[in-house]
């Protein structure tokens, strides 16, 4: 897809806009989206955020072939679209999302609450069967992908 | 359900809240996911499905839910998810179709809880005036309730863990709608929203990310969720809220001092406006009732010039909600054109506002 403001390099960045209570999409290249950004920047919202995960930092050496095993994601897919796909992106990435978070945040440590009973929960009974039944229904629909991972799930709490 | 929305079943918009007249309502969500299963932008159907069924069973044995209507958005028309955006009860996010979208929403309206938004959960607590601990005390006892039964996605150094990095930790986000026309008219609004940015907060419309000052409301919120405690993050907010509202009754003051005869002027031609209108749009509706809020507060009229019994405020506060567009068109059954809605709105409005 060609950028929508000058028509030559890929768009790599989609941009929503609410202009005058109509939403205009936009898909840009990442040079117009670095002058938009700059335009948007009298109105702080996440485009700002996403301006500087996008524009900002190049994607260098390793990070190319970076990819989260659980869910797949790539790290370049995160890049551009700004979103984690599962909680294990948080560990695979890491490294690179430690100075962003540091940015957005000033800090990188949590100091506010923690679940309750989460150790109790993960082996319950209920939670076991209820994965049981997600597991033969994933089967019958023939989603094995699913019931691979519901499979792996179950045994792992089994072991617990 | 939404038959009970036009009958006014919302507490939020009662009026009857700590400081009710600059602080219009307090809010705070929370964003949640469940452990084992990929934030939604990258779960298959049956993992949403996973995911809303967890909801789904959970929610009823949670006390302050419980009794809640747990609404999936698929089954709604698009008139009915547009109510439910503008009663502040699901993001734009949610609007689009999507396999396993669902709201679970209290009878008051005062929780709601989204499913399969941007994250597993969002939780909010929304509530009448200037009140966020008693939105953190509700909000933090769901939270619990869920988090025994199931496991949330949870990092011992980084918190929560949500699909954007920027609500990671808390997963808070907390935030006062402000009614702040006294500072836009005196023009000092600007400064303040550029001060408010510098220390990490965040302002946006009435109706969320994206949209303009509409009807004089401010929203501010806490940018960053992650490096301070819930209770930490809601303090800094009700500190930098009491300094805007400060600084809104000073401005309020001030005009009285100086321009009390210009005020009184503005605040009857707009209920002049409203009583007489026969066709209005909803930005002009906005602005006006606006000064219609400003000028109880102020005292230039009351309860009897309104013609209602006792609740002036409330009255007000759901004129702001009922008169925009897909509340236009549940009320009058049936789809609505621009011009048709301008109609409708100035119908209803000389209805509410009347002298009889």
């Amino acid at each position: 897809m060609l950028c929508d403001i000058c028509h030559k390099s890929n768009a790599t960045v989609h941009l929503t806009e609410i202009i005058d209570d109509k939403v205009v999409e936009m898909h840009i290249c990442q040079k117009c989206a670095q002058s938009k950004a700059e335009e948007l920047s009298s109105q702080p919202n996440i485009v700002d955020f996403l301006g500087g995960l996008t524009g900002l930092g190049r994607i260098e050496g390793n990070e190319k072939t970076l990819k989260c095993s659980a869910c797949g994601l790539s790290y370049a897919e995160f890049k551009s679209k700004g979103r984690l796909g599962c909680e294990h992106c948080y560990s695979v990435f890491k490294q690179q999302l430690l100075p962003l978070l540091k940015k957005i945040h000033s800090s990188c440590a949590h100091y506010g609450k923690t679940p309750l009973g989460q150790d109790k929960l993960n082996s319950s009974q209920e939670y076991l069967k209820d994965l049981q039944a997600q597991l033969k229904r994933a089967i019958k629909l023939e989603e094995y992908e699913d019931a691979a991972r519901l499979r792996d799930k179950i045994k792992k709490i089994e072991e617990v | 359900m939404f038959e009970d929305f036009l009958n006014n079943q919302n507490s939020w918009l009662n009026g009857r809240g700590p400081e009710a007249g600059i602080v219009f309502s307090s809010r705070i969500r929370l964003a949640r996911n469940i452990s084992g299963i990929p934030f939604p932008c990258r779960a298959s159907d049956l993992q949403k499905k996973e995911a809303l069924c967890a909801a789904k069973k959970t929610f009823c044995r949670v006390k302050d839910v419980a009794g809640s209507s747990f609404v999936e958005m698929d089954s709604l028309d698009s008139l009915d998810r547009h109510i439910l955006l503008e009663r502040h009860l699901v993001g734009p996010e949610h609007m689009a179709c999507g396999q396993g979208k669902a709201v679970i929403v209290s009878k008051d309206e005062s929780i709601s809880i989204m499913v399969n938004e941007e994250d597993h959960f969002r939780m909010q607590v929304i509530v009448s005036g200037f009140d966020l601990g008693k939105c953190w005390n509700v909000i933090n006892n769901i939270d619990n309730s869920f988090s025994k039964e199931i496991p949330f996605a949870f990092s011992s150094d980084l918190g929560y863990l949500t699909a954007c990095p920027t609500n990671v930790g808390t997963g808070m986000r907390a935030s006062c709608m402000m009614h702040l026309p006294a500072l836009i008219f005196t023009k000092r609004i600007n400064k303040i929203l550029e001060l408010l940015t510098r220390i990490s907060f965040t302002t946006r419309g009435l109706f969320g990310e994206g949209t303009q000052a509409l009807g004089d409301f401010f929203q501010i919120s806490n940018q960053a969720s992650l490096g301070q405690s819930e209770e930490e993050l809601i303090d800094n907010l009700m500190g930098v809220v009491n300094q805007v509202k400060g600084q809104e009754i000073d401005a309020r003051d001030a005009l009285m001092r100086k321009y009390r005869h210009n005020l009184e002027d503005s605040v009857w031609r707009a209920l002049g406006i409203l009583r007489n209108c026969r066709l209005i749009n909803s930005k002009e509706a906005l602005s006006h009732l606006s000064v219609l809020s400003l000028g109880l507060d102020l005292g230039i009229i009351n309860d009897k010039d309104l013609s209602c019994q006792g609740r002036p405020r409330q009255l007000i506060n759901s004129l702001f909600i009922e008169i925009q567009p897909a509340h236009l068109q549940k009320i009058e059954a049936k789809s609505l054109k621009e011009k048709e809605r301008d109609s409708v709105r100035a119908d209803i409005l000389r209805e509410r506002l009347s002298k009889e």
